[in-house]
């Protein structure tokens, strides 16, 4: 550092700024590990997928099972479900999206799209009600789908809000049958 | 703080305003930027930023650390390793916090020895030098009851050996350590008490903490020469000037506990402690964590009973005692002049003092056999000799050398005395001594 | 600070002096006594190159795979692994559906099922390595007494202390080998003869590099040839070692690596700070003296 850099404001300044840029990038790379650590841990993620079997399922009945802390009903539906489930007009419904993780974020809330092909009878859904999270009771409510307990949300035979305050239809999580009684989920 | 001698004129509006209602402002203002400090402080003075970092880093590591952490016996080891295999940056955090518990110990000794070694504890900052031996005394706490959390061999077995000095006390030993203990030995009850304990002790710290900055602001920090200040000559503003200086030493800091982090996070610790907890083993040898060593030296070095204390009450006697008399340093000193840059003989008192501190620790990890027992009791009967006869006897008979009349003074000789050092050029200040 | 710099120069010559002359004589006391030593283990460890030590260190994945397979082979017989997770195993080099491959070949008693009953069932990558014993207590009765340790973290578990002046300077080289170095020299440690009128307890077997005695209840449990390497890495009981001591480094100090590699950040990130802000101190002091 010779004299002549005292007399250059520039120069100071420039060392200050960048002093002072080096705190806030070093500020900032130590506060990573400390939000860093709140998400999902390995062994958690590790359990993101579960393998359920389906063949003691017969039309009419469900099981749940636990998938990422939540229950996830898979309902083997009857005939009379399925019909009344197509027979809805998309434009009577308050929430026209699918929900469906298998399928773009934009395809509408047709029975079938509440499914997967050539399983049509199957509804596999997170049982939880998209307004607060509490979980709906099968086949009740006006719609002789699920009806939320809590604050009075009704939901129809393939799981798609029909009455209540709950916005969005419920949420069918990523799944494939991997045999005809086996399910993947996650 | 600074007597009421406040210089700080609120500019905007909002300024104004809060000055009005809360003046925190001005508090801060006159605290950390308009503070004055001795010009002449050297980078033995940088500690206590050092410190303060380092304490609110175990606050927030260690909070996240509980976040995933499970105080129960059976699920304490394996929490911790799941925090080092599975949690997001878990192995960082841990490792971040438990040699961050070190370097803070660190910090916390060069600190101390540079209050001795430049007499910081003498009138008017007795009570300063108090509070900063509280918040030593608490932090050993919070360690020790920190090094248990994760339930392995050393940590079960520190605590059985530290709770029992509690049962070395007449009559009533046995019934505190069982009150401590919550049952008859290192459990469940323990380990949930200690958790919540060494959660609870550093918010202490910080209050703490708080008044001993508060007792440093209205009597003004000491500085290399001893001298008080006498005009606005010997000072500079905090800010930019010990701030900046601070935060230079703080990186220096930094950068060798983060080599420790990051290239030998085991060094300080104990391999038995990768061990789980097992109440029917002792592992071969015990030792506490380094900073704990000394005092574990003193401890084990009574070995012979004294009239009616036997030599369990004796070895916890003269450990406490060794503390105690960190509390009494402003009251055993005699001498008039604080700094030891004036005091041949204290300097070389005190240099002896920190090699029988450190030669206490060596001793203190070894097996107590041998020769190592003589040696321990010599470097003890050193120890107390230095508090209990060289303070005061030295103040009494030496003679110190001729004291500048101003930190201004003693600076300016300083930079002329170089013959080759021009007035200014001194870029790095000297550690006077 | 010279003076500080003599102080501490002066205080260094103090300990070494003490250190040279209570070890001089606790040595000469155990050369009087090779057949009954009073302090463990009787040989240090020998050091080993291992490619992860240092700052820069990695991991050797083809060593380490090598090691999984002697720990399969050999060690898992009797130690548990309770703390390491299939799924972890791609930290070896394996792909996804090679843990998955490995983690079936592992029987996992799990339940209950929705009837109430324990059932068994390939292993998962999210399972745990198996324990080869029910409980402590099962362990320890199959082998003579005493539970063979959980092998997880015996890496980070066992080393020997270094005594001075190693300790100081393993500051600056980084070592932190202990571990791996001290399983290495046990395993290859068993076939010394102990001294003359040595008593070796019934039922333990003589190894001078054992930590807390003479001999220990592990019968020597590598021999050469025991385990087929399918990448030409000679079948010996050293290089056995040496794989499997790798491997339980892994499993000790899975993130490693990282660790070693953020830490080259950080610190030169502090260096340029550092360097930055002593310039702006310099600027700040400018024309004050002190």
């Amino acid at each position: 550092m010779s004299a002549t850099d005292t007399q250059d404001p520039n120069r100071r300044d420039f060392l200050y700024i960048a002093t002072g840029m080096a705190a806030v990038v070093g500020a900032g790379a130590v506060a990573w590990p400390f939000i860093d650590q709140m998400r999902p841990d390995a062994s958690t993620l590790a359990l993101a997928s579960v393998e359920v079997d389906v063949a003691s399922l017969t039309p009419g009945m469900s099981l749940i099972v636990k998938w990422r802390g939540k229950p996830v009903v898979v309902r083997n539906r009857t005939e009379q479900e399925m019909k009344d489930g197509e027979a809805v007009n998309l434009a009577e419904l308050k929430d026209p999206i699918a929900r469906n993780a298998n399928l773009p974020a934009d395809a509408p809330a047709t029975d079938a799209n509440r499914t997967t092909p050539g399983k049509e009878a199957w509804m596999v859904m997170v049982q939880v009600c998209t307004h607060l999270g509490c979980i709906p009771l099968g086949q009740e409510g006006e719609f002789g789908g699920w009806f939320c307990p809590c604050h009075g949300s009704v939901y129809d035979t393939a799981g798609r809000i029909r009455q209540g305050p709950a916005p969005e239809n419920m949420a069918v999580p990523v799944f494939k049958f991997i045999s005809d009684t086996k399910i993947l989920i996650g | 703080m600074s007597e009421g001698h406040s210089t700080y004129t609120p500019k905007t509006g909002i300024e104004r305003w809060f000055d009005a209602r809360m003046p925190l402002p001005r508090m801060v203002y006159d605290s950390f930027i308009a503070y004055p400090v001795p010009r002449n402080l050297n980078y033995a003075w940088t500690f206590g930023g050092i410190l303060a970092i380092m304490l609110v880093s175990q606050i927030l590591t260690g909070i996240v650390l509980a976040m995933h952490y499970t105080a129960d016996t059976t699920l304490a080891f394996d929490s911790v390793e799941k925090i080092m295999r599975d949690v997001n940056s878990g192995w960082l955090l841990r490792y971040l916090h438990s040699n961050g518990a070190s370097f803070f110990f660190v910090a916390v000794y060069i600190h101390i020895f540079r209050g001795l070694y430049y007499g910081s504890y003498k009138a008017p900052r007795e009570l300063l030098w108090i509070l900063g031996c509280i918040i030593y005394l608490l932090m050993m706490a919070t360690g020790f009851m920190g090094y248990v959390l994760p339930w392995g061999q050393m940590s079960f077995w520190g605590a059985t050996v530290i709770t029992g000095f509690f049962s070395a006390i007449p009559l009533v030993g046995n019934w505190i350590q069982e009150l401590l203990l919550g049952g008859f030995a290192v459990d469940n009850p323990t380990l949930n008490r200690f958790f919540a304990l060494h959660y609870l002790l550093p918010f202490m710290i910080a209050g703490v903490v708080v008044l001993h900055v508060w007792a440093l602001h209205v009597v003004g920090q000491s500085n290399p020469t001893g001298i008080e200040v006498k005009s606005k000559t010997d000072t500079v503003a905090f800010t930019p000037y010990a701030t900046i200086k601070d935060a230079f030493g703080m990186i220096v800091f930094l950068f060798v506990f983060a080599y420790f982090v990051f290239y030998l996070p085991n060094y300080l610790g104990h391999p038995d402690n990768y061990t789980i907890a097992d109440p029917l083993k002792t592992p071969a040898h015990i030792v506490p964590e380094w900073y704990f060593l000394p005092f574990y030296a003193i401890l084990r070095a009574i070995t012979f009973n004294i009239g009616p204390i036997n030599s369990k009450l004796g070895g916890v006697l003269c450990m406490f005692g060794a503390i105690v008399m960190l509390f009494l340093v402003p009251w055993l000193d005699t001498s008039k002049v604080r700094s030891a840059v004036y005091r041949p003989w204290y300097k070389l008192f005190f240099w002896l003092f920190v090699a029988d501190a450190v030669l206490l620790g060596w001793l203190g990890s070894q097996p107590a056999e041998g020769s190592y027992v003589f040696m321990a009791q010599m470097a003890t009967l050193f120890y107390f000799v230095f508090f209990l006869v060289a303070l005061p006897v030295l103040g009494l008979i030496e003679t110190p050398r001729r004291l500048p009349n101003s930190i201004t003074e003693a600076v300016l000789e300083k930079n002329k005395g170089g013959g080759h050092h021009p007035a200014g050029a001194t870029a790095a200040p000297e550690t006077k001594g | 600070m010279k003076k500080i710099l003599t102080s501490l120069a002066l205080l260094g010559l103090v300990v070494v002096g003490v250190e040279t002359a209570s070890t001089g004589a606790i040595a000469a006391e155990e050369a009087h006594n090779a057949a009954a030593p009073t302090h463990f283990p009787i040989d240090q460890p020998k050091e080993m190159d291992w490619s992860f030590a240092g700052p820069f260190g990695t991991y050797d994945k083809a060593q380490l795979q090598r090691g999984l397979k002697v720990y399969k082979e050999v060690c898992a017989a009797c130690h548990s692994m309770n703390l390491v997770a299939f799924r972890t195993l791609e930290g070896l080099g394996y792909s996804e559906g090679q843990v998955k491959t490995l983690a079936a070949e592992y029987t996992i008693h799990d339940g209950p099922n929705d009837a109430g009953d324990m059932f068994d069932r390939p292993g998962k990558p999210s399972d745990y390595f198996p324990a080869p014993f029910a409980n402590e207590q099962a362990a320890a009765a199959s082998n003579g007494g005493a539970a063979p340790p959980d092998m997880s973290l015996l890496a980070k578990a066992r080393g020997v202390e270094r005594g001075f002046p190693r300790f100081v300077f393993d500051i600056f080289t980084q070592y932190a080998q202990g571990g791996p170095d001290y399983i290495h020299s046990l395993l290859t440690g068993y076939d010394e003869t102990p001294p003359a009128g040595m008593v070796i307890p019934e039922g333990t077997h003589y190894n001078p590099y054992f930590l807390s005695g003479v001999s220990l209840k592990m019968p020597k449990p590598l021999s050469d040839g025991q385990v087929t390497y399918d990448d030409g890495a000679p079948q010996t009981v050293d290089q056995y070692s040496r794989d499997v001591s790798a491997f339980l480094m892994w499993a000790a100090e899975p993130h490693m690596e990282d660790r070693k590699k953020t830490g080259f950040r950080v610190l030169v990130f502090l260096l340029l700070f550092g360097a930055l802000v002593y310039l702006t101190k310099r600027k700040v002091w400018e024309g004050v003296t002190h």
